[in-house]
């Protein structure tokens, strides 16, 4: 098996697995990271969701190889308790989750949003985060967030 | 320890009633203790399913001990040390849980400010509790920490302390507690638990519901180094990475050939097939007039909802470890007694040898594959040699194996006078049992169990018995008819697994209610919501349906082309939550909901924002239902295995939906949130879909392609 380097939250990180394993497991289980969720493993939910060079992507359906040498972030790269991302920061202020088991990943894809447009509409931030599905019903308590996240918390 | 836990519910009992869950478990110290670093451990056999409940018991309990809740614990249930509650469903934990930790935690209070007075030399009386320090006049103090003895709480709750009558935590918006975990990504749910030595298990479902293995070459998976468990039908993989068994299983598919008898109805006439079906029947309700008027006509109509799926974000989960004859289960069951129960019947194995602890799993909304999987880690453990083993469910797996919410047909009639008011009303329902939870049964009820070599028989579905009910639940109408008669055909052919799926029959019931009765006022001329509360006498009932027809804007509403307005009512269960929510639509390509407006009241509230939140969700998800959801088959297989074929609304679609908290009066007890909002959300989807269209859908889904069949 090969060792495999990959740019993970800023870090080089090496990993010997088989390069057609996709990317979520060896987040998960050699990495440690568990923020990236399984929900379908076909790219269809958004759970497991990261940013790879910027882009909200399914890591499920990325096999290693597609992922050495880009840069990985996933939901515990964006920010911690002590330097909270502004998403997580506003996740908590709006009290936006049920379970919260798709939340790593709509956190991912409103992060690449937020890069690229500082201050969506509601519409935007709703067409962002379509590839994401959420079963509990926090869509709009979740669109809050966003939308307070890019006004640097006031909503 | 703690005293025999014995089943809620069971046995002849000489010992007086106590309140909700501490009649069943009635040593404080099962409920409770205190921790010398400054901390209340606190166990409830309640489990977290996404609905918040860890956070409200928090709050009960910071307010009976006078400590702020950062200082309380809340214990992950489990058989090896929490109270025995039964399952957690029928939004019934605040009622049952948080009644029986209000009563330990007052006198467990009491209990520590006698030891207080004792060490300090002063009366009780003199005594008061700040944040867990117990100060006394004067000065001296001590604290619940400094005290910290389980000693003190080893013995039988009296009751005899009334919780205390004003709050402080109780009825404000306390932060849910597992939250920041989740923002931040820190492992929380049971699919994130690992253990040092962890093998990786698959299970390889049957094609069909019926289908049996015929033959099975397993030399292409045990190729990758995969480990092969079979027995009868059950089949499964374990591998050291991840990605292998799901490779292996892959493997094992194609090397699986199955006989698969078409056992399923036709999925386009399921209200036929289910009135066709051999049924137990029982009258639910009913009442002749006195002097009955001759109607002038008889309105019928018939509803019918699909098989549902519970369709979670994350895939059913569970990890398993045998060692020394003993098995210990990790998982995310409502039930973890219950589930016990029936591992032990299915392994043969004494119940005292089974560990069963609660780990969250992913949004819960019903009996779904939570207890199958954990005996799927069991079975596979089992080939494991003393190594734990976590076996997660595919997607497909996820939405074809787990049960489903049953199928229903529902039969309205009215008898109506000549000025279309009604003088009878008739009410008749088929569906198959909405429970096969486990532990109820004499057999086991969990998928796995039913393919194994010597297998079980499925065991046919139930439903939980009057008041609250299961396929009947709700099929009584609030409305005073002079008569009234209502029906429940149980139906006994079963082809599909069918269970509890969130507000049970009420979902079906109340759409079908709801819609009939708009149709009612419709002919009359009448407005809806002046029909429905002409109708009703509960001044609970007037209240939330005057706050959601003031807040939606009702009385000044327009008439605009493609645009629709509808209300829908009901009151959980007959006995739980008040709930009125209007729904306005557009109906161009498509049905849009643009705007929920929910009023409830759920009696006192603990968390006011966790009510809400809960509200919003059930009506977004009871949308979700109304507009997109059947699970599909052929006559052999369930072909709605994925997300394409079994879509749900996503975040362009969702309506805004606003909740309004209806103040109740002030002894009315806590009741559940989360259910209430099903049925009232479908009617008022579909009444306003026939205020838009003139086009009445009576089967769910409310599709573009069934509004165009009904025209
Ligand atoms: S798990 Fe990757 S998109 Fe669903
Ligand atoms: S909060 Fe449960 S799936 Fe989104």
């Amino acid at each position: 098996m090969p060792t495999i380097r990959l740019d993970v939250n800023g870090t080089e990180r090496a990993v010997d697995a088989a390069e057609d394993t996709p990317l979520l497991y060896v987040l998960r289980n050699d990495l440690g990271l568990k923020a990236a969720r399984f929900g379908c493993g076909s790219g269809r939910c958004g759970a497991c969701f990261v940013l790879i060079d910027g882009r909200a992507v399914a890591s499920c359906d990325t096999p290693l190889w597609a992922a050495a040498g880009r840069r990985i972030v996933t939901l515990e790269g964006l920010g911690s308790p002590e330097a909270p991302h502004p998403l997580q920061r506003a996740v908590i202020d709006e009290q936006a989750a049920q379970c919260g088991y798709c939340l790593s990943g709509i956190l991912v894809s409103a992060a690449a949003l937020l890069a690229a447009n500082a201050a969506p509409t509601e519409a935007e931030v709703r067409a962002a985060l379509d590839r994401n599905l959420c079963r509990c019903g926090s869509h709009n308590r979740l669109v809050r967030a966003v939308v307070r996240a890019a006004h640097g918390g006031a909503e | 320890m703690t005293g025999p836990l014995r089943r809620a519910g069971g046995g002849p009992d000489e010992r007086p009633q106590l309140p909700g869950s501490l009649n069943a478990n009635r040593r404080l110290g099962q409920w409770l203790r205190f921790l010398p670093e400054g901390l209340v451990e606190v166990r409830s056999g309640k489990v977290e399913l996404g609905q918040g409940i860890a956070t409200a018991l928090a709050q009960i309990v910071a307010d009976e001990l006078d400590v702020a809740p950062a200082r309380v614990r809340m214990v992950p249930a489990s058989t090896a040390s929490s109270p025995d509650e039964a399952v957690t469903s029928g939004s019934l934990s605040v009622q049952q849980s948080g009644t029986a930790l209000r009563y330990a935690c007052a006198e467990a209070r009491a209990l520590y400010l006698e030891a207080a007075a004792a060490r300090l030399g002063k009366p009780v009386e003199r005594l008061q509790v700040i944040d867990g320090e117990i100060v006394a006049v004067g000065g001296a103090h001590t604290s619940y920490w400094a005290l910290a003895d389980e000693r003190l709480l080893d013995r039988e709750a009296t009751a005899r302390v009334a919780p205390k009558s004003t709050h402080r935590f109780v009825g404000s918006n306390a932060l849910r507690l597992d939250l920041p975990d989740k923002a931040f990504g820190r492992p929380r749910f049971v699919h994130d638990l690992e253990f040092p030595g962890m093998l990786h298990g698959r299970v390889l479902r049957p094609p069909s519901p019926a289908a049996a293995l015929r033959a099975l070459d397993d030399a292409q998976a045990r190729a990758l180094g995969a480990v092969v468990v079979r027995d009868g039908s059950f089949l499964g993989v374990l591998a050291e990475r991840e990605e292998v068994a799901v490779k292996a299983l892959e493997r094992l598919r194609a090397g699986a050939s199955w006989s698969e008898p078409a056992t399923l109805p036709d999925a386009h006439a399921l209200a036929d097939w289910l009135q066709a079906q051999p049924v137990e029947s029982k009258v639910v309700a009913e009442h002749a007039a006195a002097g009955a008027a001759t109607p002038a006509r008889t309105l019928r109509a018939r509803f019918s909802r699909p098989y549902l799926a519970h369709a979670s974000i994350g895939p059913s989960c569970a990890l398993a470890h045998w060692r020394d004859g003993r098995l210990q289960v990790w998982c995310h069951s409502q039930g973890i007694y219950n589930l016990r129960a029936d591992l032990a019947l299915t392994l043969g194995l004494a119940a005292e040898r089974i560990d069963v602890s609660h780990v969250e799993g992913a949004g819960c909304y019903g009996h779904n594959g939570a207890d199958d999987v954990a005996l799927d880690a069991a079975l596979l453990a089992r080939a494991a040699g003393e190594r734990p083993v976590r076996v997660v469910w595919s997607r497909a797996d996820e939405l074809a194996w787990a049960p489903l919410g049953p199928a229903m047909a529902i039969a309205l009639e009215a008898d109506v006078d000549a000025g279309g008011e009604v003088l009878a009303w008739r009410h008749e329902l088929w569906s198959n049992g909405h429970s096969t939870r486990p532990g109820r049964a004499a057999t086991p009820t969990l998928l796995a169990a039913f393919h194994l070599e010597r297998p079980f028989e499925p065991v046919l579905a139930i439903d939980p018995p009057l008041p609250a009910g299961g396929a009947e639940r709700n099929a009584r109408p609030l409305y005073g008819f002079p008569a009234l008669r209502v029906v429940h055909h149980r139906v006994l052919s079963m082809p599909l697994r069918a269970s509890a799926l969130r507000s049970l029959g009420a979902f079906a019931n109340v759409f079908a209610i709801e819609s009939f009765v708009d149709d009612l006022a419709r002919a009359r001329d009448e407005d809806p919501v002046a029909w429905r509360l002409r109708h009703l006498t509960d001044a609970r009932a007037h209240a939330v349906i005057e706050a959601a027809a003031r807040r939606a804007g009702w009385a000044a509403r327009r008439r605009r082309e493609h645009c629709g307005h509808g209300i829908g009512f009901a009151r959980y269960k007959n006995l739980g939550a008040y709930c009125a929510v209007v729904a306005e639509i557009e109906a161009a390509r498509e049905i849009r909901v643009q705007r929920l407006v929910v009023a409830i009241d759920v009696g006192q509230v603990v968390n006011p924002d966790g009510v809400a939140n809960q509200a919003e969700g059930g009506a977004i998800q009871a949308a979700s239902w109304t507009l997109k959801e059947a699970v599909r088959f052929d006559r052999t297989r369930i072909t709605s295995a994925s997300w394409e074929d079994y879509p749900i609304l996503g975040f362009s679609e969702v309506p805004a939906v606003e909740v309004e908290i209806v103040a109740c009066p002030e002894d009315a007890p806590w009741v559940g949130a989360g259910e209430a909002a099903q049925g009232p959300t479908a009617a008022a989807i579909a009444n306003a879909v026939r205020d838009a269209l003139g086009v009445r859908v009576r089967d769910l889904p409310i599709t573009p392609e069934r509004i165009a069949a009904t025209d």
